[in-house]
């Protein structure tokens, strides 16, 4: 059976890929940032999944123009990494598992979730940016992909309890999947960020150190976070954070934290990143 | 009446913030068009030969037309815009995103740099304009 084994949040910064891709990693503004990353580069050298359930955003790259999923599941064989408006990142071709991916996406729906099939979409830094920081320079990622994208620019996002509900189904649905598939999920964004208007540049380490402590064992104080409080406490764009809570749900009651970094600034953001494994 | 945790009024109540609802995506949804053409690299080209001439093929507003010739974020933002398609204008001009976000404070982009790598704007005071918090 397939079963997911640890859970991965992590923020997802443009700036971070582009320090990336252009080699500044260990330039004194960035070092930092990336030394954050490098027990999870090691770890997962030895836990490498056979498929990830990667939690993310589309920022306006694939979809949020035409068409506004509430939750899009990736279901084609494979995404290419966006053109954001400075060339496609030089990173490899994300591959899905069409099979896992369509059985969670029947399980999803049989439970009342009315998520959106992609059958075709490009993959932004949102998705890719994650990657990069976890599995660094390679020629090919060394896992599939199933990209999860969920709307947290358009009002209403869903809210957090929504994500969580979504989370606790993910975890039955990829439980009763019947192949042995070493399954990962990750969410990404956050933490706490504002990138518009004169309110720009709001960091509230307070809020995202509270939300980093009760991801272990105060879960339902965070699903009780309205999405008005992560406008007025983490910065128009914190509210990314609901997306952590799908990856926490997915993980079930009991985890133990094997790591947790936190850094201000990476560009306009707080980042946030933690791996959890889950206890039952 | 169904629960609701807020009234929905109160989303317009934090300081120097504009949450993008429905209807600024569709009041903005040419304009966005716009952005997310700039995702091909022929069409920047065509931008940066003539932006004007390359806008009126868009059927945005001349406001809009304007805020983008004059890379008014703040104003964009106003017309209906969302960052995360404005970025596509700002990143087409080899900007940083740190930069476009930080033209909307009334900072110079060294000050704005200077803020974030002291740890950001501190949360006092921004959280809502009725309670002054």
């Amino acid at each position: 059976m397939a079963k997911i084994t640890a859970g991965i949040a992590t923020s997802h910064v443009p700036a971070i890929g582009a320090a990336f891709d252009q080699g500044r990693d260990q330039d004194e503004y960035w070092k930092p940032v990336f030394d954050g990353y490098e027990w999870a580069k090691e770890w997962i050298k030895d836990n490498t999944p056979d498929v990830v359930i990667l939690c993310y955003n589309d920022h306006a790259s694939a979809m949020m123009l035409d068409i506004v999923p509430t939750f899009a599941l990736g279901f084609a064989e494979e995404f290419e990494p966006a053109d954001e408006g400075w060339g496609r990142r030089d990173v490899p071709m994300v591959y899905n598992n069409t099979d896992l991916a369509g059985h969670i996406a029947e399980q999803l729906v049989i439970d009342n979730f009315d998520i959106t099939i992609m059958n075709q979409m490009d993959v932004d830094h949102g998705l890719t940016v994650p990657l990069s920081l976890m599995f660094g320079r390679v020629s090919e990622w060394p896992c599939k992909v199933i990209p999860l994208a969920v709307n947290v620019t358009q009002f209403p996002t869903p809210s957090g309890e929504r994500c969580w509900q979504l989370g606790a189904a993910i975890r039955d649905a990829v439980a009763c999947f019947p192949e042995d598939l070493n399954v990962q999920i990750w969410g990404t964004g956050g933490m706490s960020h504002q990138l518009q208007g004169p309110r720009a540049g709001l960091i509230n380490p307070d809020f995202d150190n509270e939300f980093l402590d009760k991801l272990i064992d105060g879960t339902d104080d965070l699903r009780k976070i309205t999405r008005l409080d992560y406008l007025r406490e983490s910065g128009s764009e914190g509210i990314e954070l609901i997306m952590w809570l799908i990856m926490r749900a997915a993980l079930g009651e009991k985890v133990e934290e094997l790591h947790r970094f936190y850094h201000v600034p990476a560009s306009n953001t707080a980042v946030g990143h933690v791996v959890l494994k889950p206890l039952d | 009446m169904r629960e609701r945790l807020y009234p929905l009024e109160d989303l317009e109540d934090i300081p120097g913030t504009t949450v993008f609802t429905a209807r600024r995506s569709r009041q903005a949804y040419h304009l966005h068009k716009f952005c997310m053409s700039l995702m091909d690299a022929e069409n920047r080209k065509r931008f940066k030969n003539d932006e004007r001439a390359y806008l009126d093929t868009f059927r945005m507003s001349d406001e809009q037309k304007q805020a983008v010739l004059d890379r008014d974020f703040n104003q964009l933002i106003e017309l209906g815009g969302n960052i995360y398609f404005l970025v596509k204008l700002s990143n087409t001009d080899g900007w940083s995103t740190q930069k476009a976000v930080g033209s909307m404070t009334g900072m110079t982009a060294d000050e704005y740099a200077a803020m974030m790598r002291a740890g950001g704007r501190s949360p006092e005071g921004q959280r809502s304009i009725r309670e002054g918090n």
